[in-house]
């Protein structure tokens, strides 16, 4: 199953060599859930701070449960700001 | 105690300098910098005075903490009537001349009145002299800092001026000091102008040594370090990108205002990004971004220093854009870029250190480019108006020629200085100002952000994030995450936010510490310095009192409750895309609770209930 991946700020080093613009189309398992993606990765869950499935921020409970289809979008930062 | 306790009084009419106390009541109620010096302009100018005649005031004021080995104990701020607004205006700088003047001796300097010529102010410790300018009028910043440090013989000398644009009237020009910081915002550097005061340059050795606790200063200022340099914030994250690192955070949530605000998402956001700062440019093999900095006393650093191809179109034959200057921050790259569909990062660069060198805001200027972009596609400006160019979104030459013009004031620059409500209302488009009080919005789409649209709605500056950055919980989760999408909880939100910032900015510290400072880590580096029991809960009381003392001098201006609200299009046009699409700006709905989380009438007025409370006038 194909997603796309992206990975910003001092998460980038994540991506595959082949990622452009911080984002790359990846091959996942089915059914595989946030966390595991995160895992699967090589990821700390805990520097993947910010976690925006398609746009909305998946809440740390909620990061096992929530399963990633075919085309999602998952972008993750660490824990950043500005103003 | 840390207060110098005493201020500079500058009448440019007569040229008399004199000295006076500082006021004891009112700093003990109002602290410092943003709440001590809109204390006294609320008592000493009417509020409904011409903000650009001689009985304007404007004050430049330190905090407490400004000049201490406090964390970003830089911060100065300038506060006056501001005419892009008509309201209470307070813009606030890092760079060092807030230090500088603290060292000299002096808590605020109080300018009033007009000089018959142009003059600028030297201070070297207790000596303070109005200066001849005529030499300097008309030139840039950069040509005036220059001109200043070669007069003086002095490289040490801290100076805040102003452009080109000031002069002219430009409604948005800031006072730019140190080259690349800024009191920016809503048109204090056209204040300053109207005065005829081209500069201020400051010389302090005296140090700020009257600390109340010396000891316990150094222990809380050190654990505060420590918080800031283990959080991954202000330790790792904003040193690396700076604010820029939002740009991308943004977009992907589906909040980042694009084409005048037409949309809310934009294709070319990475390509104006922090992490696009870092990249190699395809063109000659080298980064934007060169180099971090940091502001006097910051151990966070999160300023940008950039460099320019020396091909690109923008700075062919220019070379002094050729090396490194103050970069993109966040807002400025978002106004410039995405705001007018522009994805070019070296443009927007160009185009922010023109901003620098003319003194004039990033925001605003963007924003009015935007709206006239707009209006330019609706087909109400034509090349006749716009120098002759093409005026459409994503055209980054007509972004560079429009900041060439609003410099020098020529051509179609003198309807852009105008800023876009002003703009908008003369060709009889005012819907498509993107404004709150006449100000324009940050970089924050608030149908995507619910809570930071109720902070622009009701900001006593005009639309601005630095007022009340609900952001940090709403997309960020600091302290903790709220949905950005829904409206409820978000007047308390707000108001708390609201509260803090003013406790903040009056001590003289940078809002940026409290991505990982609550107040209280703030209260004991205050309450070591200045001495009297500052607890956290007493910084909050303050906040607040200023925070209706601003509204206060609003009300007298001439604002009312229908001045709290959004633009038509935030509220009637639901977003296009991503998690807010079909959504709009619940302003409406959410300005009842705050206004009684406030204690305020239904009308917005502060009830005497409140105002004896917080120990205001009636």
């Amino acid at each position: 199953m194909n997603i796309t991946l992206k990975c910003f700020a001092g998460l980038a080093r994540h991506l595959p060599a082949h990622a452009k613009a911080n984002a790359a189309k990846v091959e996942i398992n089915e059914k595989m859930s946030v966390h595991q993606v995160i895992d699967f990765f090589k990821i700390d869950r805990e520097e993947a701070y910010l976690v925006i499935l398609n746009g909305v921020f998946i809440c740390p409970p909620d990061r096992d449960s929530t399963i990633l289809v075919e085309n999602d979008t998952l972008a993750l930062w660490p824990e950043v700001a500005g103003g | 105690m840390s207060w110098a306790g005493k201020l500079l009084r500058v009448n440019l009419t007569t040229g008399e300098i004199t000295t006076e106390a500082l006021n004891e009541e009112w700093k003990n109620d109002y602290l410092g910098s943003r709440g001590l010096a809109s204390k006294y302009l609320s008592e000493e100018i009417d509020p409904a005075c011409d903000p650009l005649s001689p009985e304007n005031k404007m004050i430049m004021a330190t905090g407490p903490l400004t000049g201490t080995m406090a964390a970003t104990g830089g911060r100065y701020v300038v506060v006056t009537k501001g005419p892009l607004t008509n309201c209470i205006a307070c813009s606030n700088s890092g760079g060092f001349i807030g230090a500088e003047m603290k060292s000299a001796g002096w808590d605020m300097v109080i300018f009033e009145g007009k000089s018959p010529t142009p003059v600028y102010l030297y201070i070297e410790n207790d000596h303070a002299e109005l200066m001849a300018a005529d030499d300097i009028w008309g030139t840039s910043v950069w040509n005036t800092d220059e001109w200043l440090h070669n007069k003086h013989q002095d490289p040490l000398l801290r100076i805040a001026a102003v452009g080109r644009p000031a002069e002219n009237g430009c409604f948005y020009a800031g006072i730019v000091n140190d080259l690349h910081r800024a009191a920016g915002r809503s048109g204090v550097g056209t204040v300053m102008a109207s005065k005829n005061l081209k500069a201020v340059a400051i010389r302090g050795t005296l140090g700020v040594g009257n600390l109340a606790d010396p000891a316990g200063f150094m222990k809380a200022v050190n654990e505060g370090k420590a918080v800031l340099a283990e959080n991954p914030v202000t330790g790792q994250g904003l040193p690396a990108y700076g604010t820029q690192v939002l740009m991308n955070v943004i977009n992907e949530i589906g909040a980042l205002p694009t084409n005048n605000m037409k949309e809310v998402q934009f294709d070319g956001a990475h390509a104006i990004s922090g992490e696009a700062m870092h990249e190699p440019r395809k063109s000659d093999g080298r980064p934007n971004l060169t180099t971090n900095a940091a502001c006097f006393g910051c151990t966070i650093a999160c300023g940008r220093i950039s460099t320019i191809d020396q091909g690109h179109f923008s700075v062919e034959n220019k070379s002094k854009y050729w090396g490194n200057s103050g970069g993109l921050e966040y807002e400025a790259a978002w106004a410039l870029g995405a705001d007018n569909g522009v994805d070019d990062l070296d443009a927007l660069t160009y185009v922010n250190f023109v901003c620098n060198e003319e003194g004039f805001d990033p925001i605003t200027f963007g924003a009015t480019v935007a709206a006239a972009m707009e209006m330019y596609e609706d087909g109400v400006l034509t090349k006749e108006q716009t120098g002759g160019i093409e005026f459409n979104f994503g055209n980054a030459v007509a972004l560079t020629k429009a900041v060439e013009w609003v410099a020098s004031g020529e051509g179609f620059g003198q309807d852009l200085a105008l800023g876009s409500k002003r703009l908008c209302e003369k060709y009889g488009r005012p819907e498509l100002s993107m404004t709150v009080k006449g100000q324009e919005f940050p970089a924050y789409d608030p149908r995507g952000i619910q809570g930071i649209g109720l902070n622009y709605a009701t900001s006593n500056r005009g639309a601005c994030h630095v007022r009340g950055y609900t952001v940090a919980s709403e997309v960020l989760g600091i302290p903790e995450k709220t949905d950005p999408l829904t409206a409820e909880g978000k007047p308390g939100l707000v108001k708390a936010f609201q509260d803090a910032t003013g406790a903040v900015d009056s001590a003289g510290l940078c809002l940026f510490t409290t991505f990982a400072w609550s107040l209280d880590n703030i209260a004991p580096q205050v309450e070591a310095a200045c001495g009297g029991g500052w607890t956290a809960e007493r910084l909050v009381e303050v906040g607040e009192r200023i925070w209706n003392l601003e509204r206060d001098f609003n009300l007298k201006a001439g604002i009312t409750s229908a001045d709290d609200t959004l633009p038509e299009r935030l509220r009637t046009e639901a977003a296009k895309t991503g998690p807010a699409k079909g959504i709009v700006s619940k302003v409406e709905e959410m300005m009842p609770e705050y206004y009684e989380l406030r204690g305020w009438s239904s009308d917005g007025v502060p009830t005497d209930e409140t105002r004896k409370r917080l120990g205001l006038k009636d």
